[in-house]
């Protein structure tokens, strides 16, 4: 038997190969140099590599702008307009942490770079899910993208619950890796092909006459998405996990683990099964009315904040999945939309948290935000306004996305569920409202000031304008994203 | 047509004027200043537009200043703003709410956010006045809700917290139902159009052919969140907190004004869009409305604080309006169109007096005071004023409006009609009852040295009095400014109403 070697198209690729290259330079450099590499030097790696994935990036664009979508690897990687705009902005999350991190491991005086290696890998992992065609390599990229982040929640080891969330995240993602991948296998087994194209035409012309098997195969599919992006029933890690990883991972997490895990879930429900919409559409929709309602109920309860972006980050699950739910394009784009704006956003809020929660990462009581804002207006006006973004306040992105998947849903036919989503957010608005008001209130107002860092700052302050710059004029991003998914639709 | 920038104007002038209200915050005071300025433009603004429009009224149609740029086409987003009679009223509305919670307010001069949400909110409710299309109009809706919420809970009383969230909630889940319905409307409109893009422009979707079951669902999505907005009962149970806890400046915003976009979008979107819904959805409205003309005025007479009192009794006010609204006559709908108008005075005067009272005695339970005619006869005369035009006395403008309302709704739906005259016998109850504990009887300790309104705050009334006064004996030029407006919407939901 011969061995064929698909040919490969390297721009394809390149983004993930940047990324796994920058980490290996890094591991290396570790290995080889005399003394410690120096933090600087590691936190410029990682920005050097995700915004040289940027650029190539850009390259693809005009690449699918001339010559359409293609494939490459045996089909298995595709190259389109969604997953370059995802990959892009998986490469900002990554800068973005990386310049938070880079002042917090300067605060916890922690010199190695194991951080930025394992953050390199982890999103090397997230692009390659956006880029995958095929069930095997998004199982891939889930797997490089969860291995590196079970290390990196570990990372705090002077407190005990950052290695018990480790541990927690490391079992329960474990299951939801051996989950998917046995929904993979059982898929195969009905289609007779783990490509997502393949899947797809196969089902396109057969009636597939006993579908237990291939029924069986996608729910848990969507079981393993469901824990991977915390859906409730399949939440219970996450609140656990974002408490006691270290803030800046915990940031990572919620930005890079979504983006990746919501442009392979569209790929998979949308591209591969969605002959099936029928048969999936009742699931989701039970899973998005429990992730919004309890998700944001839940969150009512919390007194760490921490925690309370845990059950704030299951709401906003829900909503994106109302975008898959929708099934159409104007869903997709309204998904890929969300992401996009979400990631930048929740990056910088946790930036925030990473500076109040002080050395030792422990300051993590609503408490601690009282009169921050008085104290410190434009810290606190900035989590404020990343606040209201989240709860979706007209003028911030955080609006646009919700009225985008609300939008779609409703399109398809979905009043009800948009409906219940929308009340889920007059809940959750309640906890926001309430962190908020805790910055303006008179207490505290003799605590010690909190120091922002200079690339801390710039990070916020980043993340702030893009929500307000987006939220006043959201025109190119809709465009951009409605764009990114007409191409990708098969 | 005259060109749209003068609704731009109003639009950003006061975002400008929050900006440099927030710029020059370091110096003292000059926020203030700046602050009054914009609201004496904006006030000058609104002046041109109504004499602008006055001419165009002449030539029959009835919107004006009209403007449509696409923001966003897959969002259907557009900027898309015009002007009729109906929202020219609200609008030099708003620039004198604004005008004169500013110049109520200048123990607050001191505070530069203060004023800088004080001038963002009139941007935004300008902006939901002035909305010609319906997300444009939703997203500015929505976005009244942030200032205001930050004045109830930085500024407010006591129990501010509570009462910024129980507002911010309450508003934000009705708005929830309107969203949905926007979005259904747009969707329906566009999947009859095959092959059109997505739009929420007001003409293009009142064009929507629609089955009557829809009709009543999408009117009752639209009729809930404005419902909770206006208040209506029995979705008013956050006002009386609302207003008891905010600040003088933010009760007045939003009883004399925010209430009115509920009672706007009601006229304009749930009655303007949904025709076919009327004659079902009628009866309960109605019904509702006049439940709560009575539920205010009683609870009116039993409250114990002055803010609540005007709650509730605002509360009965917007029941007539709704009357006037819901009634599908002519006469009473220009009646509930000016009544908005002549309630946002009225509570503008009551909750500036009260605000004096307050400042002078630090509190605001009636209990606390009695005989304040004795100390301070000006201000016992000022009230008196307001509050004979909120009873109705003729001559004053509470009675043009409310008489309107009461025989226009009694042609058309004679019964609620009926129960609704209680509800002005009931006002003069509560008001004369509230009048006599406050105001008359022997003033002692504190109340004996209450010092009068300074000259300063008996200019800040003199507006209010004259318009009392004015639009009592002469409301002619306002309504011919409403009628036409008023005229064409109800024609166009005529076929299935009683046009009289």
């Amino acid at each position: 038997m011969k061995l064929v070697i698909p040919s490969i198209h390297y721009l394809t690729i390149l983004p993930v190969l940047i990324f796994f290259g920058a980490s290996l330079v890094l591991v290396l450099a570790s290995a080889l140099a005399r003394g410690k590499v120096p933090l600087s030097v590691a936190t410029s790696t990682v920005v050097a590599a995700a915004v040289a994935s940027i650029v190539v990036n850009v390259f693809q664009w005009r690449c699918v702008a001339k010559a359409g979508a293609s494939t490459t690897i045996a089909h298995a990687i595709v190259l389109d307009d969604f997953s370059i705009l995802a990959s892009g902005v998986i490469a900002l999350s990554v800068i973005m942490t990386a310049l938070v991190a880079h002042d917090w491991a300067v605060r916890e005086r922690l010199s190695g770079v194991e951080f930025h290696i394992l953050a390199l890998a982890s999103s090397a992992g997230a692009l390659l899910m956006t880029q995958a065609n095929d069930l095997i390599v998004i199982f891939l990229g889930l797997e490089i993208l969860s291995i590196g982040l079970y290390v990196l929640v570990a990372f705090d080891r002077h407190r005990a619950t950052s290695s018990e969330a480790a541990l927690k995240y490391f079992l329960l993602g474990g299951f939801a890796s051996a989950i998917f991948i046995y929904g993979a296998a059982l898929v195969y087994g009905a289609t007779g092909s783990t490509n997502l194209g393949s899947i797809s035409y196969f089902l396109g012309s057969n009636v597939v006459l006993r579908p237990g098997l291939l029924y069986a195969g996608g729910a848990l599919l969507l079981i393993g998405f469901a824990f991977k992006v915390a859906a409730v029933p399949f939440h219970l890690w996450s609140p656990d996990v974002y408490e006691g990883a270290p803030t800046p991972v915990t940031g990572l997490m919620a930005s890079i683990v979504k983006v990746g895990a919501f442009a392979a879930l569209i790929r998979v429900l949308i591209s591969a099964l969605g002959t099936q919409l029928d048969t999936w559409r009742p699931i989701l929709f039970v899973l998005i009315v429990l992730t919004t309602v309890v998700g944001a109920s839940l969150a009512l309860v919390q007194r760490n904040v921490k925690r309370m972006l845990a059950y704030s980050s299951i709401n906003h699950a829900g909503f994106i999945l109302l975008g898959v739910w929708a099934g159409t394009i104007r869903g997709s784009a309204a998904t890929l939309f969300y992401v996009v704006t979400y990631a930048p956003i929740v990056v910088a809020t946790f930036a925030i948290v990473t500076l109040i929660g002080g050395v030792g990462d422990e300051h993590h009581s609503i408490e601690h935000y009282q009169g921050l804002a008085r104290r410190q207006p434009w810290l606190g006006g900035a989590l404020a306004i990343l606040l209201l973004s989240q709860l979706g306040a007209p003028l911030t992105t955080g609006f646009y996305a919700k009225y985008a998947v609300l939008a779609s849903v409703v399109d398809a036919g979905g009043g009800a569920l948009a409906l219940i989503a929308l009340v889920s957010a007059a809940i959750a608005a309640f906890f926001y409202l309430r962190w908020a008001m805790a910055l303006y209130s008179d207490d505290r107002l003799d605590a010690a000031r909190i120091v922002v860092p200079t690339w801390t700052g710039i990070v916020i302050g980043f993340g702030v304008a893009l929500t307000i710059v987006f939220g006043v004029w959201p025109g190119p991003l809709a465009t951009l994203a409605q764009h990114a998914t007409v191409l990708f639709t098969p | 047509m005259h060109s749209s920038m003068w609704l731009d104007l109003l639009i950003v002038v006061p975002l400008l004027g929050a900006l440099a209200a927030a710029l020059v915050q370091k110096i003292e005071g000059r926020a203030y200043v700046v602050a009054v300025a914009t609201s004496v433009v904006e006030m000058a603004l609104a002046l041109v537009v109504a004499c602008l429009y006055n001419d165009h009224v002449a030539k029959a149609q009835t919107f004006d200043f009209a403007t449509r740029h696409v923001l966003s086409a897959p969002f259907g987003l557009a900027y898309d703003v015009a002007l009729d009679g109906i929202s020219l009223l609200m609008v030099v509305l708003t620039a004198l709410t604004v005008l004169l919670a500013l110049l109520g307010a200048r123990d607050r001069r001191q505070e530069p956010a203060f004023v800088a949400w004080l001038l963002l909110l009139t941007s935004f409710t300008m902006g939901s006045f002035l909305a010609h299309d319906l997300l444009l109009f939703f997203i500015f809706f929505e976005l009244t809700l942030v200032p205001c919420y930050f004045l109830i809970s930085q500024w407010g009383a006591k129990e501010r917290a509570k009462a910024a969230l129980k507002f911010f909630i309450y508003t934000f889940t009705g708005s929830a139902f309107l969203l949905i319905g926007i979005l259904y409307l747009g969707f329906a409109h566009q999947h009859q159009l095959t092959g059109s893009a997505l739009t929420f422009s007001y003409s293009a979707l009142s064009a929507t052919v629609m089955t009557h079951g829809t009709q009543v669902w999408l009117f009752l999505s639209f009729a809930l969140a404005f419902a909770v907005k206006a208040p209506i009962w029995p979705f008013h149970t956050w006002s009386p907190i609302s207003y008891a806890e905010a600040p003088t400046a933010g009760s007045i915003e939003m009883s004399a004004l925010l209430a009115k976009l509920g009672t706007y979008g009601l006229l304009r979107f749930a009655v303007g869009l949904f025709p076919l819904a009327l004659p079902t959805m009628r009866p309960l409205v109605l019904t509702l409305a006049a439940i709560g003309i009575l539920y205010g005025s009683m609870l009116a007479c039993k409250t114990p604080d002055l803010k609540r009192f005007v709650a509730y009794s605002s509360l009965a006010q917007m029941g007539f309006i709704t009357l006037g609204v819901m009634s599908g006559s002519q006469i009473a709908t220009v009646g509930a169109v000016l009544l908005m108008f002549n309630h946002g005075i009225i509570t503008i005067g009551f909750f500036l007096i009260i605000g004096f009272i307050e400042k002078r005695r630090g509190s605001i339970l009636i209990k606390d005071f009695t005989g304040l005619q004795g100390p301070a006869p000006i201000l016992a005369a000022l009230f008196t004023v307001v509050m004979l035009a909120s009873i109705g006395l003729p001559g004053l403008n509470g009675f043009v409006s409310e008489y309107l309302i009461l025989i226009g709704t009694f042609a058309t739906h004679a019964w609620w009609a009926v129960v609704a005259t209680f509800g002005v016998v009931a006002a003069a109850v509560y008001l004369l009852w509230a009048y006599q504990r406050v105001f008359h009887g022997r003033a002692e300790g504190a109340n004996a040295n209450l010092p009068d309104a300074t000259p300063k705050e008996q200019w800040v009334l003199v507006p209010v009095v004259v318009l009392i006064v004015v639009l009592g004996v002469f409301p002619k030029p306002v309504l011919d400014r409403i009628t036409p407006s008023v005229q064409q919407l109800i024609e166009h939901v005529a076929p299935s109403g009683v046009n009289k």
